[in-house]
């Protein structure tokens, strides 16, 4: 009994973190070069180098996409358990990756749609082609061309965590930006 | 009480002896009333160590796993007869053995060997059946299994499904961290494992051609999904849809010129009918909900598959020649991938249960639901070909294992692998390698 309570309480932490990011419009899970500091995730090199960056030149001179300030920093977003709606909290992320596109018309990218391990496999691969379509579909209203966009559904092939948690749960049902 | 020990002694036995093997099967449950029978260890006639396999013990382990069957254990024989002069039925008798298999295996002078068996019943005295089968030493695990097969087939009056294979999905960690997933075949008991394809990427569904000889399966390793056809002896593949969004789902039909797929090219997933010869493409649901995992009926004249179209997963089924969709499943909130038995009587379907995820069988005469598995989250169930078990994937210890479960539900066992997430068990059909008596 007490190993258990003692293995909740980071998981609690976690996912407090996990909640406070998304207001930020930052995903501590897989893009690890964009933490900084204050999600609580790891410091990697990858954060260090944009840090200095930043530094340096005041207003971001790079790439809009590895901006860390900016809304299209993330490239992740999270659905609640059999939904395939764009959450409120991730409207504003999409929002800013349509009008990025809008902006750039020779930029594409390719939306991967993922789901939990729950439920069968073929049925999961359609359930995260509908993630990825209701994110397309959000693109296109911001002014993204359908030629820009690609999408391609996992399904749970390609959990981001490994484990059977409703933690583990909750960072697989996703939608990834890849350009 | 003896029960008990008899079991955990199984599993000990099998933990020890097979654990060179890929797969290593534990009985989770004993049943019942099974068949108390006793395989001798066969003799050896020749000169030298003889062959590499103990055949007895193959057969042994093939009928406790049925779970129809309770072997005696060697070391509780008081007599090892090879030939049925040999035998003194009152002995066995009193051991509480109703049927007994003794065996002979001899060179056959060519390098191979002849093996004799004979099966009796004890109470009778009378020989039930007996047998010369030539083999080799590559082929001695499968005449084992073929002799199995004839034993089952002789007591219990249901054709047996030992020779026979399974197809799986294994993942495993790479050198590099990421993932390589891997198609394996292996015998029905685990042995003998090949790998058929391997990827960095995603390789999902397999299914059997009715011949036994093709494997159809998804595979992302151009970081979209497209459809094979592979031949599982030489390797040679053909891709078959590579549309736009998902190709999925695979299924052949029972004559072996079709495939059944899920397409979503046009819009959302529906299921269509791929013709092989023709190369001509059918479609057959049409519908703005999800429609996939199609399965044929045996006689190929319905599909069964999973729509969201009443807003829950449910099991729907078409005519393969399309036309009108009719429910299939009212029950519960959650009921996907749905195969059906080889009579054609029931389904086995995945089926939610409260919060978890259960392998079921529907009677499809009367509707009933009957819940085979334990766990959490199983998933991707499958008939073996004598509709005898039914074989899936199940999560232990946060990894991917298989399991399989006796249709009436009273015995299951796992098949553990050592390293690697298991998943998407196939049981193969009959081939024409299977010997027939």
């Amino acid at each position: 009994m007490k190993l258990r309570i003692l293995k909740l309480a980071p998981v609690l932490a976690l996912s407090l973190v996990f909640a406070g990011c998304t207001s930020m419009g930052d995903k501590a899970d897989e893009q690890t070069s964009g933490a900084d500091g204050t999600t609580g995730a790891p410091v990697t090199e990858g954060s260090d180098a944009q840090t200095t960056g930043a530094a340096e030149g005041g207003a971001w001179t790079g790439n809009p996409l590895d901006n860390p300030d900016s809304m299209l920093f993330t490239k992740v977003i999270y659905f609640d358990y059999d939904i395939s709606e764009v959450r409120a909290d991730f409207r504003d992320v999409v929002s800013a990756h349509g009008d990025f596109l809008a902006a750039n018309p020779s930029a594409t990218v390719t939306l991967e749609g993922h789901c939990d391990e729950r439920g069968s496999r073929e049925y999961n691969i359609a359930l995260g082609e509908r993630r990825a379509n209701a994110v397309k579909r959000m693109l296109m209203a911001q002014g993204a061309a359908e030629s820009q966009i690609i999408t391609v559904s996992y399904g749970e092939e390609r959990p981001a965590a490994i484990g059977s948690s409703e933690m583990d749960w909750a960072q697989n049902r996703r939608a990834v930006f890849a350009y | 009480m003896t029960m008990k020990r008899f079991l955990l002694s199984i599993i000990l036995v099998l933990w020890h002896v097979q654990a060179s093997a890929a797969l290593t099967i534990q009985i989770t449950e004993g049943a019942e009333g099974a068949l108390p029978v006793a395989i001798v260890p066969f003799g050896w006639q020749g000169q030298g160590a003889g062959p590499s396999q103990d055949i007895a013990k193959i057969i042994r382990d093939d009928l406790q796993r049925s779970g129809r069957f309770n072997t005696m254990p060697v070391k509780d024989m008081l007599a090892r007869p090879q030939t049925g002069s040999e035998v003194e039925f009152r002995d066995w008798k009193v051991l509480g053995m109703e049927n007994l298999a003794v065996g002979q295996i001899r060179p056959n002078g060519s390098g191979g060997y002849l093996i004799r068996f004979q099966l009796f019943d004890v109470y009778k005295g009378e020989q039930l059946i007996g047998y010369n089968i030539p083999t080799t030493e590559r082929d001695l695990r499968a005449t084992a299994h073929q002799i199995a097969d004839i034993i089952y087939e002789k007591l219990t009056g249901q054709r047996g499904a030992f020779a026979t294979k399974i197809a799986y999905v294994i993942s495993t960690k790479s050198a590099k961290g990421g993932q390589t997933v891997s198609l394996k075949v292996a015998d029905a008991d685990g042995f003998n494992a090949q790998t058929i394809v391997t990827s960095n990427e995603p390789l999902m569904s397999p299914a059997w051609s009715p011949d036994g000889r093709k494997l159809a399966y998804v595979s992302f390793e151009r970081k979209k999904p497209s459809v094979y056809v592979q031949e599982v002896y030489t390797g040679r593949r053909q891709k078959i849809a590579s549309f736009k969004g998902i190709n999925g789902a695979p299924a052949w039909s029972p004559d072996g010129r079709k495939l059944a797929l899920t397409l979503s090219k046009d819009g959302s997933p529906d299921i269509y009918v791929y013709h092989l010869n023709k190369k001509s493409l059918q479609r057959l649901t049409k519908h703005y909900a999800i429609d996939t995992e199609p399965s044929w009926s045996p006689d190929g004249s319905e599909i069964v598959f999973t729509s969201d179209r009443g807003g829950r997963p449910q099991i729907y089924k078409v005519s393969a020649f399309g036309g009108a969709v009719k429910r299939v499943t009212f029950e519960g909130t959650y009921n996907a991938r749905a195969s059906y038995s080889p009579d054609g009587k029931n389904l086995t379907l995945v089926t939610r249960q409260g919060g978890d995820f259960r392998i079921g069988v529907l009677d499809l005469e009367n509707s009933a639901l009957q819940i085979l598995s334990e766990g959490r989250l199983d998933e991707s169930p499958s008939f073996a070909p004598n509709g005898s078990m039914v074989i899936y994937a199940t999560k232990l210890g946060g990894k991917g294992e298989l399991a399989a479960v006796s249709v009436d539900g009273r015995v299951r066992q796992r098949l553990a692998l050592q390293e690697g997430d298991v998943r998407e068990p196939v049981w193969s059909p009959y081939t024409r390698n299977n010997r027939r008596n």
